[in-house]
């Protein structure tokens, strides 16, 4: 592709986001409080008109910034998954931050802010592109779990965040300049053909370095430590965008790192996304058994939907890349559901999160315990729903690269797993109800309802999705 | 006319009698009466449908028949449906049982009437498609879905401990299945397609048969179930409602025989040579263990359900026998023991709904207050014992006698348990039925209902009409099993030869 300084139509939707958070920073600033409903509403028409921009088809596609900003299918379809899950972050916490008295236009804007570190991060091309974006998208992150800034769990949240995922940073670039001093450059291209098929000590080091560091951002274990206290510490709508946006693009940029810029030598990280992949599926499986707080619950899920993710990249081919991209975009439909069905646990005016405020949802609200349970049979891979597939991609090109250990162990914890995502179902359906639950509001019930028929329907027409996931993974190679 | 529309029609009509139940309104006394009707009305229609299909169904011809084929996913997977002769006997099965369980539940289920109702529906679709699927993954996803209405219904209906049943079923069968999943994908990148009719005329690598069998061993074996994992059994029997058990035993544990014969035998006939002396010696411990468990029972349920995993011996052992009879006397033993088996859970389902026990000693005597309950259960008894003139002997001769000339040992070995399943079956008999009423709750025992006769006539007359009259069942899959064989025959010849 042609590289150039600057091309605009290329960087479109992330100019345009730059430019219309600053114009949401000015008018909030100047209006305060008063405008801060109005900033919400122009932060999602926003995202959506970003949304537009970005799987446009008639917008060229190409390298920019001299070969560190490169837009391709996989750009694009990570993007638009990155842009979903913070379009649907922000519909859904409108109401909550009204109920709960957290207002403040500050909140789109770290949204706003974040997505477009994210977008950077997804499209990054050299390690330094990588670094930025990482953490324009983190320093937004850290503001936001702390958001709730008197609520005690919430600031130990945010601390606790912070200063892990400072940590990992260092790593990170740490990482990053042992792999520019021993292979002479910071661009993912320039890096591959230095590195070739036999990595020297430095870069083996660096490379560790830098997979731990993006491994904290997915929250996959041995990096895991953080996510159970965000989860629960922070307020719903914030731990909707922690298990949604941020996900996709840390995944996006892995996916990226490992494949264009040391594509020679698989078998040295494949070792360790295998090791990765089967402690975060096997601790996701076993930890979750004994949670009571539904968020909590969905931390340890996570963790564990990470490692399934990475089997399909630890496959390294195109197929698994593909797979990724499958997995995270039905992860992130399960995942904005289940969230949304979270956020409508109101009780009397207050959130309740325990696993137990659900028993006898069947009976309470028929409809909403049909949706949540159709999330939670999809979160376990029970086909034919689409987290079936989403399983069966991963451990498909897991098998065709022959990582046959690997696969075993994974299908075993997905049935370790299984267990609490059925007693959630159990404690809707079997069991006797306590008190309903307030009326939701509209909009988390949308969302609900739409992500548990896209999950339901996906069987009668995958292709859309698997075809751009192939594509993406295509544009890799 | 090719008549490519009928299985996509079976697999659609229950799930449109489910849409329309869950359009009812309101959850009053005359939407239960509704949904009831629509979920009868649906059942009865697939159930002419599948009867149509039979119509155009040639028994003469071996190979699939009414096959559709759609794309599906992205050109590698494919909606595919056919029947051949050993899965059309099961579609007739499945569409056969569902409208007796539809009335077995109509004065039993008084709560949530509409989301059973719907439930059942749903369950149907997906156990049928269990057996006219024709492409891998097709298969497994009718296989598993089938999980998740079990599971349900287990939980919600059931009695007792239900929700240990419900969680040990599920877990049980999930765990078995995820394995062979693994299996379906190392068959796909290695014949590049998961097209039933491809892979059946594959040969794959013995050393990769090996793997590939242990995989769909693992599923089936735990649907099937064979000892020693098919201690999910009872507990669900035991805890699901009537219907409930009766779709499990006279369907869900067929999936697993019905996949030994179409996938572990056709299409790794090395491995299958190899494991059968392992799955004659499970089946054999199956066939005399759990009779002498069932003998020791004090709940029905529990002991037909016991009495189940030993019926189920005779077949897994009939199949690995590999020989005409063998396979011949497994179909035919699997579908005696749908209608049998059926039968008796809707038998004991009869008793529960009057005494709400399960207990074999909280009965006694019911010969003098239900003379017609006598006659039929004691009809379906000598079924499950097989005596001559019902299905059940037909099944258990023909897979000894498959078996016979395979291992002698073996056949004899299992022949203790005919007369095992005599002494246990005649002993509930006896318990239940014989002897002079002594429990006063036990004198207001009214005799069946009209329902209820109208549930257990067809069953018995089915057993009677093909244990006298076995041709037209034997008839319809011959041809398919001829095939079957010969190509086990050849495989394993071609093999040995290479070997020399």
């Amino acid at each position: 592709m042609h590289e150039t300084a600057i091309s605009l139509p290329v960087i479109l939707p992330e100019v345009v986001l730059a430019a219309g958070t600053l114009a949401l920073v000015l008018y909030g600033a100047l209006r305060g409080e008063r405008g801060s409903a109005l900033v919400n509403e122009f932060a999602v028409g926003l995202l959506g008109l970003v949304f537009i921009l970005m799987v446009a088809r008639n917008r060229p596609m190409g390298v920019t910034f001299y070969g560190s900003f490169t837009d391709d299918a996989f750009t694009r379809f990570m993007s638009a998954l990155a842009l979903l899950g913070s379009l649907v972050t922000l519909l859904l916490s409108v109401e909550f931050m009204r109920q709960e008295r957290i207002g403040g236009f500050e909140f789109p804007v770290l949204i706003l802010i974040s997505t477009l570190g994210m977008l950077m991060l997804i499209s990054a091309d050299d390690f330094i592109a990588l670094y930025l974006g990482l953490e324009l998208m983190s320093l937004a992150l850290y503001v936001i779990a702390a958001y709730r800034r008197h609520d005690l769990r919430a600031t130990e949240a945010g601390l606790k965040y912070f200063v892990l995922g400072a940590l990992s940073s260092g790593m990170l670039l740490y990482g990053v300049s042992l792999i520019y001093g021993y292979s002479g450059s910071v661009a993912f291209s320039a890096v591959a053909n230095a590195v070739h098929d036999h990595a020297s000590i430095g870069v083996l080091f660096g490379l560790v370095f830098v997979l731990a560091g993006l491994a904290f951002k997915i929250s996959a274990v041995p990096f895991h430590m953080w996510t159970p206290d965000v989860y629960e510490g922070a307020p719903t709508p914030v731990t909707t965008f922690f298990a949604s946006a941020p996900k996709v693009a840390a995944m996006a940029v892995l996916v990226r790192v490992v494949i264009t810029a040391f594509p020679g030598i698989a078998h040295d990280w494949r070792q360790i996304l295998t090791f990765v992949s089967i402690a975060s599926m096997v601790l996701g499986a076993f930890a979750a058994i004994g949670q009571r707080n539904f968020k909590r619950l969905m931390a340890y899920s996570s963790i564990g939907h990470m490692g399934y993710a990475l089997v399909g990249l630890a496959a390294g081919t195109v197929e698994g890349a593909q797979s990724v991209a499958v997995y995270m975009a039905i992860y992130i439909v399960m995942t904005l559901g289940t969230f949304a069905a979270i956020l409508s646990m109101r009780r009397n005016g207050r959130a309740v999160e325990t696993m137990a405020d659900l028993a006898g949802l069947a009976r309470t609200d028929p409809t909403m315990a049909f949706f949540l349970a159709t999330m939670m049979f999809s979160l376990a891979g029970v086909p034919p729903l689409a987290g079936f597939f989403a399983k069966f991609y991963v451990f498909a090109a897991a098998m065709k690269a022959g990582l046959y250990g690997l696969s075993v162990i994974g299908v075993l914890a997905s049935c370790v797993a299984a267990y609490y995502y059925l007693r959630i179902v159990k404690l809707m359906y079997f069991d006797e109800p306590v008190a309903a639950f307030d009326r939701p509001g509209a909009v988390a019930r949308i969302v609900l309802a739409v992500s548990a028929l896209a999950i339901i329907l996906f069987v009668f027409a995958p292709s859309p999705i698997t075809n751009a996931a192939m594509a993406a993974a295509q544009s890799l190679f | 006319m090719n008549g490519s529309w009928i299985l996509s029609g079976i697999l659609a009509l229950p799930l449109i009698g489910a849409l329309f139940i869950l359009l009812l309104p309101g959850d009053s006394e005359s939407t239960k009466r509704n949904a009831r009707w629509i979920a009868l009305f649906a059942t009865l229609l697939t159930f002419v449908l599948s009867l149509v299909a039979w119509g155009r169904f040639d028994a003469e011809q071996p190979g699939f028949q009414l096959v559709e084929e759609h794309d599906w996913f992205s050109h590698a997977i494919l909606y595919k449906l056919g029947v051949d002769g050993i899965s059309m006997p099961f579609v007739l099965l499945t569409t056969f049982i569902m409208p007796i369980c539809i009335i077995a539940s109509w004065a039993p289920i008084q709560t949530r009437v509409k989301a059973y109702m719907i439930t059942f529906l749903v369950m149907e679709t997906l156990m049928v498609g269990v057996f006219v699927a024709l492409d891998l993954v097709l298969f497994y996803l009718f296989f598993e879905g089938g999980l998740i209405p079990m599971f349900i219904i287990i939980g919600i209906w059931g009695h007792g401990n239900r929700v240990y049943a419900a969680f040990k079923f599920f877990l049980y069968t999930f765990t078995g299945s995820v394995l062979m999943l693994l299996a379906i994908m190392a068959m796909y990148w290695f014949a590049g397609t998961t097209d039933i009719t491809v892979l059946l005329k594959t040969s794959f690598p013995a050393k990769m048969q090996t793997w590939l069998w242990l995989g769909f061993f693992a599923s089936f074996a735990v649907k099937m179930p064979m000892w020693p994992v098919h201690t999910w059994l009872p507990d669900a029997h035991v805890e699901a409602p009537t219907a409930g058990s009766v779709v499990l035993a006279a369907i869900l544990l067929k999936m697993g025989g019905y996949g030994f014969i179409r996938f572990s035998l056709s299409m790794f006939p090395d491995a299958s040579l190899y494991f059968a002396p392992l799955v004659f010696a499970l089946s054999v411990i199956a066939i005399i263990y759990t009779s002498l468990v069932a003998l020791a029972q004090e709940s029905t349920k529990k002991l037909i359900a016991y009495s189940s995993v030993a019926h189920m011996g005779f077949v897994t052992m009939g199949i690995f026998a590999a020989n005409t009879q063998g396979i011949q006397g497994a179909v035919y033993q699997m579908i005696s023991h749908g209608l049998v088996s059926g039968a008796l859970f809707l038998c004991t389902g009869v008793l529960y709904d009057r005494m709400h026990t399960y207990d074999i000693a909280a009965y006694g005597g019911l010969v003098q207050r239900m003379p017609l309950y006598a006659l039929v259960f004691m009809v379906f008894t000598f079924a499950n014992i097989g005596l001559p003139g019902t299905t059940g002997f037909i099944g258990e001769f023909l897979t000894l006698l498959g078996t016979f000339q395979i291992n002698n040992w073996v056949a004899f070995l299992a022949t203790f348990g005919t007369i095992l399943s005599a002494c246990y079956a005649l002993y509930l008999y006896r318990r239940i039925v014989f002897g002079v009423i002594e429990k006063p709750s036990l004198m207001g025992m009214a005799d069946l209902t009209s329902r209820e006769v109208v549930t257990l006539l067809p069953l018995g007359l089915l057993t009677i009409f093909y244990g006298v009259h076995p041709q037209p069942i034997i008839d319809a899959s011959a041809a398919s099993i001829e095939q079957i064989i010969s190509g086990f025959q050849h495989a394993v010849t071609a093999t040995k030869s290479a070997g020399l």
